[in-house]
This record gives C-alpha cells, structure tokens and sequence, in this order.
C-alpha cells in the first residue's frame, strides 16, 4: 500500500476565489471567467502573476491557459476527467511543490456554462465507446446518464422520492443563507416531487443548475505558508481514481466503488483523521442522489442509510453534519466542472468566512467529488490547525 | 421542427463480430475462457481477470432489467417519454438499451429485475441496435 502521510500537511491554500460573480455572465468567455478568478486569487494570497510557476486546469489545455495569461511555469497539469478535476489537481500540486518542482502553484476554473462563449463541449464521436454504446439509446447529457444508477438504489436499500428530494431542500436552505446563489426561495418536498420530469425519478428540482463562472486556488509549501494575509488552509489527505467512462461500465449501481474502495481511504489514511473528525463536507451535487451516493462510500453511514438520514435533515442549517453549505451545485451555482466551488466553500468555511451560512468552530472538511458520471472520483480532506 | 437525426454506432475493429451479430440479430459478446465470465463492451481481453484468452460466444438475448430511466427530457431524435435502460444479461454481462414496447412508461410497469429479452432493430442496411422488451 503506498503512503503518503509524510506530504500530510505540508501544502496549504494561501489564495482562493472565486469570479467576482457566478450565475449569468454572458459578458464572459470561458477564458475571462479563468482569468478574473486567478487574479481574484492572487489579491486574496496578495500575489502577482509573475510570482507563479506552476499551473494546473481543467477543460482547456494547461498550454491556452498559460497562453492566455501570459506565464511560462516550470510544472503543468492538465488532468481533466470532469467536475472533480480540480480536487486531483490539488493532490498533485500536494506532491510538486514537496518535490521541489514549483514554489507557487495556481489552480484555475472558468467555464460559461449557462452562455456558452467560448465553451467546447459536442457529441461523442460515432466509434468511441460512448458513440457505440450509450449515445443510440438516446441518452442526453448528465440528466439521462448520471441517473441511471438510482433505480437500483431505491430496488435495493428502498430509497424514496421523497428521501432524494430531501437532499434539494436541505441543499437549499443553505442556499437562502448564500447572497451568491441564484436559488434562494426555500423549498419543501411537495415542491420538489411537483417540479417537471426531467428523468425519472430526477425532477427539475433534483437536477443541479446550470451557470457561468469560475474559482482559483493558490498553493505553497508549509514553511512559506504562513506568511500570507489569509489564515492558511492544509491539504491534510487527498486521494483520487478513475474507473469508467460511460455510466453503462459502473461497476455496482447501488456504491460509488472508487470513493469506497480506492479515494476515502486514501485520502483519510493521509490525513490521519476519522470520520468524527470532519466538522463540515462539501459533497458534489450535481444531482440529488450524488451526495447520497458520497455519504454512504465514504463511511459516514451504512449502504442504503443515506435516503432516511438526509430525510432526517441531519445536513441542513442546524443539523449535526453540514452538508454543501453554499447551496450545493442544486441551488448556488453549477457551470459544468462544480468541483472548485465545493472547494472554494470548504476554504471558507476553514478560514471561518462563510458569513450568515459559518458553522461554528470548523476545523477539519471533507470535500468529496465525481468527474463524469461517478466516472473520475476525487477526495480531498482539509484542515485549518 | 424537423428532428435531428439519431446519434448511430460506428464499428470499430475489437466491436466490429459485435455490430455484425446485430444486422445477423445474433447477440455476440465476450467470454472469458480463464475467469469464465462474459462482458461487454467487445475488447480483446477481459476486463474483469485481465486475461487475453477470450472468445466470441452468441448470447441468449434473455436478461433482467437492472436499472433504468424514463427520460422526459431527452435526446432530440427520440420521442419522450422513453426508457433507457442497463440490462443485465443471463450470462451476466450488463449493457445500455432501450426498453421497447411499454406505451406511456412510468416506474410502476417497469419493475427493476424484471425480465426482458432481445428485439433487433434494424435501423438501416448498416445498422441494427439491441432492444429489449419486457415478458
């Protein structure tokens, strides 16, 4: 088994932020919105472009990146296997700058979502995988795919509408808390179960939003990161895979393999920490179920127990374990690759920020993500001690 | 407004005893001779044991359903609702389909586990796609 604990606190967020606004940004292309959120990072760590040498991103090149803004680093990555891309780019930034490759690493995501300028994206080619396998049967995007698992959920562990529609009323009375998100009228179950079919048994109400936007992370060494203006964030444990492309190869419908078998161990092994230990987690929703799915690969209930404990509103404002205290990508914002906002949120929640929606006394978060269709699976845990 | 057209296969080397079983409406897919399980999509090696002693077996076209959707909201070309479904075969391969014959599809006709077999659709001279309808 390979171990890590020695990289165990020695990388911390100094910079995080995220574009000045999220939601409808037709004035920006993608690579604005990649752009506005490193400079926003770097007066959050009080930094210059010039200061940084290594770079990581998602959805463009690590190269248009660069390009565009007119640095030359000394370390890249360029993994991007989906929404959770951004946790496996700090894991590995954990890991270059203890190894000497770079001193000041910059994690950008941008992406317009909701406008669409500049954004990529199209149907699979007709002999990939995907072309020959799922796209005949007409599935169409996130909300035919990412759904499929959940049917056997219910067939197995009797998980209910009502148990996943619980997951969106939670999630939004976060968001009611949030002046950023751009749902904030609260909801109730009933609302959830009434809103249009999208694909059942995902409702309109169940499905995460779709919106422009962006977040950056900055990243040093241990020995330099206290030197910064904001109260420094560690990456205590991190741990990340990939096992399918396509939701038709997920190994179990009704378990997130990789989280259960490969990233929640991992990345709780490094950090040194148990599960009563984590005061807040950020668990990507890009669909009512996906948190259900986290809660139960990671340990923190038993398979099948998600359903009756989000319907206990154990994660909601006042419960005894917050949950996606932004308002989630369900009802704050969700421009396509949700994984650094899940980020940027437990960064405040650490540096003890988050305004009207703080949880008290946060000193250790979980942020967990899925890239693709619980294709990619990223775990990140964070600590402010 | 007019439909776009449906998104077809496209053979590829390792798939391609795959899609011509189809238009033979023969179900081809993979054993493994050393783990002695079947799988699909087609490659030349299993991936459940890693072994490259694989054969070519024709299938029952009999399973289950193991888990689906009912899209309302779907792709372009298809008419909503309908079902998009993992099927998994009695040799215990799953594979993505769609489940026919079910006129105004909710959860209540589409019990999971329930079983289904095989309808060839032959959507044009190059291409037929595995169906399946409830018994």
């Amino acid at each position: 088994m390979p171990d890590s604990t020695a990289l165990r606190h020695k990388v911390a967020i100094v910079g995080a932020a995220e574009t000045d606004t999220v939601g409808n940004l037709p004035t920006h292309s993608t690579l604005m919105l990649h752009a506005e959120s490193a400079y926003n990072a770097l007066a959050d760590a009080g930094l210059q472009m010039s200061d940084i040498d290594g770079v990581a991103t998602a959805g463009i090149s690590p190269a248009q990146l660069t390009e565009y803004l007119g640095i030359m680093p000394r370390w890249v990555d360029g993994t991007s296997v989906g929404g959770g891309s951004f946790l496996i780019h700090v894991g590995h930034a954990v890991a270059a700058i203890a190894a000497g490759y770079a001193n000041t690493v910059l994690i950008t995501h941008g992406e317009s979502g909701r406008s669409r300028i500049g954004a990529g994206g199209g149907a699979p080619a007709r002999q990939s995988t995907g072309g020959q396998f799922e796209a005949p049967y007409g599935v169409a995007g996130p909300p035919t795919m990412f759904s499929i698992p959940i049917a056997r959920h219910m067939k197995v562990f009797g998980t209910t509408e009502e148990q996943l529609a619980a997951v969106s009323v939670a999630t939004r009375a976060w968001a009611v808390k949030n002046p950023r998100a751009m749902m904030r009228d609260p909801i109730t179950v009933e609302d959830v179960l009434n809103s249009r079919m999208i694909a059942w048994p995902l409702h309109l109400l169940n499905c995460c939003l779709v919106t422009d936007g962006g977040g950056a992370l900055i990243l040093v060494s241990e020995e330099r990161a206290r030197d910064f203006p904001q109260k420094p964030v560690w990456v205590l444990g991190r741990g990340e895979s990939t096992m399918h492309q396509g939701i038709a190869q997920m190994i179990d419908f009704t378990e997130w393999t990789a989280a259960a078998k490969v990233t929640g161990p991992d990345a709780f092994r490094m950090a040194g920490v148990g599960h009563k230990d984590i005061d807040h987690a950020m668990f990507y929703d890009a669909f009512s179920h996906t948190p259900m799915y986290s809660l139960e690969a990671l340990g923190f209930v038993k398979p099948g127990e998600s359903g009756p404990y989000f319907a206990e509103m154990h994660t909601a404002p006042g419960g005894d374990f917050p949950v996606n205290t932004n308002g989630g990508g369900l009802s704050y914002t969700h421009t396509g690759m949700y994984g650094m906002f899940a980020i940027q949120e437990s960064v405040a929640q650490l540096r003890g920020v988050a305004a009207d929606r703080q949880v008290p006394g946060v000193e250790t978060g979980i942020v967990h993500a899925p890239g693709g269709m619980f294709s990619a699976t990223a775990t990140l845990i964070l600590g402010n001690r | 407004m007019q439909k776009p057209p449906r998104p077809l296969p496209e053979a590829t080397p390792e798939t391609k005893e795959f899609w011509d079983g189809m238009k033979r409406h023969e179900l081809r897919i993979q054993r493994c001779e050393d783990c002695s399980q079947h799988y699909f999509y087609p490659r030349p090696f299993c991936p459940i044991c890693h072994s490259r002693n694989v054969e070519w077996r024709t299938a029952s076209g009999k399973g289950k359903l193991h888990t689906y959707v009912i899209a309302h909201r779907g792709h372009p070309a298809f008419d909503a609702p309908y079902v998009i479904a993992m099927v998994e075969l009695d040799e215990g391969a799953k594979m993505m389909t769609n489940i026919v014959g079910v006129t105004d599809p909710t959860p209540d006709r589409l019990p999971v586990d329930a079983p289904v077999e095989i309808v060839y659709e032959d959507v044009n001279d190059q291409v037929t796609l595995p169906k399946f309808k409830l018994v």
